[in-house]
């Protein structure tokens, strides 16, 4: 759940759009059914533009908490292939966030305050990076099924009616391919090398089977708002059939290595076609996401020093005449 | 140029193990600046001059295989600090950004020039791959250079900071041009000029850009070069960053990564 929208199963339409202009909502419904694109200098509904920062600025504070986890794997890295290779990754994970932090700011939110709001917690980002990563196999397991699942949301999203905010999608999606590759060749290395390696990725794969689970976030209640929101096409597609996606894809071939997922109950109904699984731990979902995780602390604090370490070199940009004018329609 | 005799293979190792270790240590220290730099463009450019260094020593332990070393890997990840020799520069922690940024500075600019001395080297192979360094550490110089300018006018406070990094660092950046054993053959043998070719290059590159920023090197206490590390003689914070550069690899150096 890298980023999504903030659904309330109570809102009914005419209360989400009760202030707005109907012919201009009318004009603007339109031209979404008509696969248009809308740009920052568009009219937009305010739950349109609330909930796309909300989700993009979600997205980017992903991008770079994420970071931390792998980054801190760069400088033990094995071998020139694998450092430089999980480099040039981490560092596209941060490119990702810079293009997603001005994909928001055209909706009319400063980075600085995105990432204010992250620090102080106001902010969320994806809760699977509030667990830790514990060894090598643990960072080659977020390589290729962390960013399995990223891609999935992602390329979901990415047919969505924001115009910054897909393109952003496109081109991140693009690289995020690589990075699938090269998780994937990673864990194959580990999975058919030596039995301490074979261990190694075992264990980690169990560690983050549950944090996998929940990365779609719960099932979803179809509500008058997550209606508007998907005829919006702000939310593409429902949780449950992105995490149905996911498994999918990758169970078969997490399985085709010779590893095991920690579910006695994971298989696939042949009948509905739909994967069948113990049902996660949603109120663990639920205390990582309001800061009680493993790593909330950690990874919130790290980016406070990093942010409050880097404040001279920021202010020392600024030109003394020149005022911020915000990028908005 | 094929290698005439066993004293110029020595010399030429010699000169490609440093130049390797600088590079591969720097570029590690620069990497751990990812996630974390002050803003997320400076994040993003230390990782690319980092993925540069550390593929330039990749290149460089190659050609050093070529002449009988052990592979790349092998000779990065698995000698202790004793068989290294960077500079003692290259080993210290990141610091603070203007730190960081000030021993960018002044080595990359010693980089640049050693690579446009060696694409003249009669060493060929060395040579070739030289002239594609050139083209990365031009963007290092350039972007060392814009931040040096900016920062050292920006404010008191930026201006301060970069002045005290340059004063902790100056002696630190005299270590880069320790001489070893086999300067004469090297330049003998047109291998390279030199590093006292290289450190009067490199002071008429620099010294003019620190002027114009006003930023002074004094002539009380900094010009004593911190020399020891082409020997092997290193500061405690070296062994930590190979014990932790290795902790991987070292669980099992034979098996595939």
């Amino acid at each position: 759940m890298y980023g999504n929208a903030d659904i309330d199963p109570n809102l009914k339409i005419h209360s989400i759009v009760a202030d707005e202009d109907p012919i201009k909502l009318a004009a603007f419904e339109a031209r979404i059914a008509a696969a248009d694109k809308i740009e920052p200098r568009d009219w937009m509904p305010k739950e349109y533009r609330r909930q796309l920062i909300r989700m993009i600025e979600q997205h980017a504070h992903s991008e770079i908490i994420g970071a931390l986890p792998e980054g801190t794997w760069i400088t033990r890295a094995p071998g020139f292939r694998r450092k430089l290779a999980l480099m040039a990754k981490v560092q596209d994970e941060v490119g990702h966030a810079q293009l997603l932090y001005s994909a928001a700011e055209t909706l009319g939110k400063t980075r600085e305050a995105m990432i204010n709001d992250l620090i102080s917690g106001k902010s969320k980002y994806s809760n699977i990076f509030n667990y830790p990563a514990p060894t090598w196999a643990d960072s080659a397991v977020i390589a290729w099924l962390v960013d399995a699942g990223a891609i999935i949301n992602q390329t979901t999203n990415a047919k969505g009616s924001y115009g910054p905010y897909v393109r952003a999608l496109e081109r991140i999606c693009y690289e995020e391919s690589f990075h699938l590759k090269y998780g994937h060749d990673n864990v194959v290395h580990l999975a058919t090398g030596t039995a301490v390696q074979r261990i190694s990725v075992q264990k980690a794969i169990n560690r983050w089977w549950p944090p996998l689970m929940h990365f779609f976030g719960p099932p979803d209640s179809i509500s008058e708002h997550s209606v508007i929101l998907m005829r919006w096409k702000v939310k593409m597609a429902s949780n449950e059939d992105m995490r149905q996606q996911f498994m999918d894809m990758y169970v078969p071939k997490i399985w085709d290595l010779g590893l095991t997922l920690p579910d006695p109950k994971l298989s696939k109904n042949k009948e509905t076609g739909l994967w069948e699984y113990t049902e996660p731990d949603w109120a663990e979902f639920k205390r990582v996401i309001n800061g009680d995780g493993p790593c909330n602390k950690e990874r919130l604090a790290v980016r406070k020093m990093a942010e409050e370490k880097g404040r001279w070199v920021r202010h020392a940009l600024l030109r003394k005449d020149a005022e911020y004018v915000t990028p908005l329609a | 140029m094929d290698f005439f005799n066993e004293q110029q293979v020595l010399a030429a190792k010699e000169l490609l193990y440093k130049i390797a270790d600088d590079h591969l240590i720097l570029g590690h220290r620069n990497s751990e600046w990812t996630g974390l730099g002050p803003l997320l463009e400076e994040d993003i450019a230390f990782s690319s001059m980092a993925q540069d260094k550390i593929g330039q020593s990749e290149h460089l332990y190659n050609l050093l295989h070529d002449l009988g070393e052990a592979d790349a890997d092998t000779v990065a990840f698995t000698r202790n600090k004793g068989q290294f020799h960077c500079c003692q520069m290259v080993e210290l922690p990141i610091g603070t950004y203007d730190f960081s940024l000030v021993r960018h500075f002044l080595f990359d600019f010693a980089a640049a020039v050693r690579f446009d001395l060696l694409a003249e080297s009669s060493y060929e192979n060395l040579a070739k791959i030289v002239k594609k360094y050139r083209g990365e550490v031009k963007y290092h110089t350039m972007h060392a250079n814009t931040w040096m300018m900016q920062l050292s006018a920006a404010n008191e406070e930026s201006h301060t900071r970069i002045q005290n990094s340059l004063n902790e660092l100056w002696n630190q950046a005299l270590g880069m041009f320790e001489e070893g054993p086999y300067e004469g053959i090297l330049k003998e043998s047109g291998i390279f000029l030199g590093e006292k070719v290289l450190k009067e290059r490199w002071l008429s590159v620099v010294l003019p850009l620190l002027e114009k920023y006003g930023l002074t090197v004094s002539a009380v206490n900094y010009w004593k070069p911190v020399n020891g590390g082409r020997a092997g003689q290193h500061t405690e914070h070296l062994q930590p960053l190979l014990d932790e550069m290795c902790e991987v690899f070292s669980t099992d150096p034979s098996a595939e990564w």
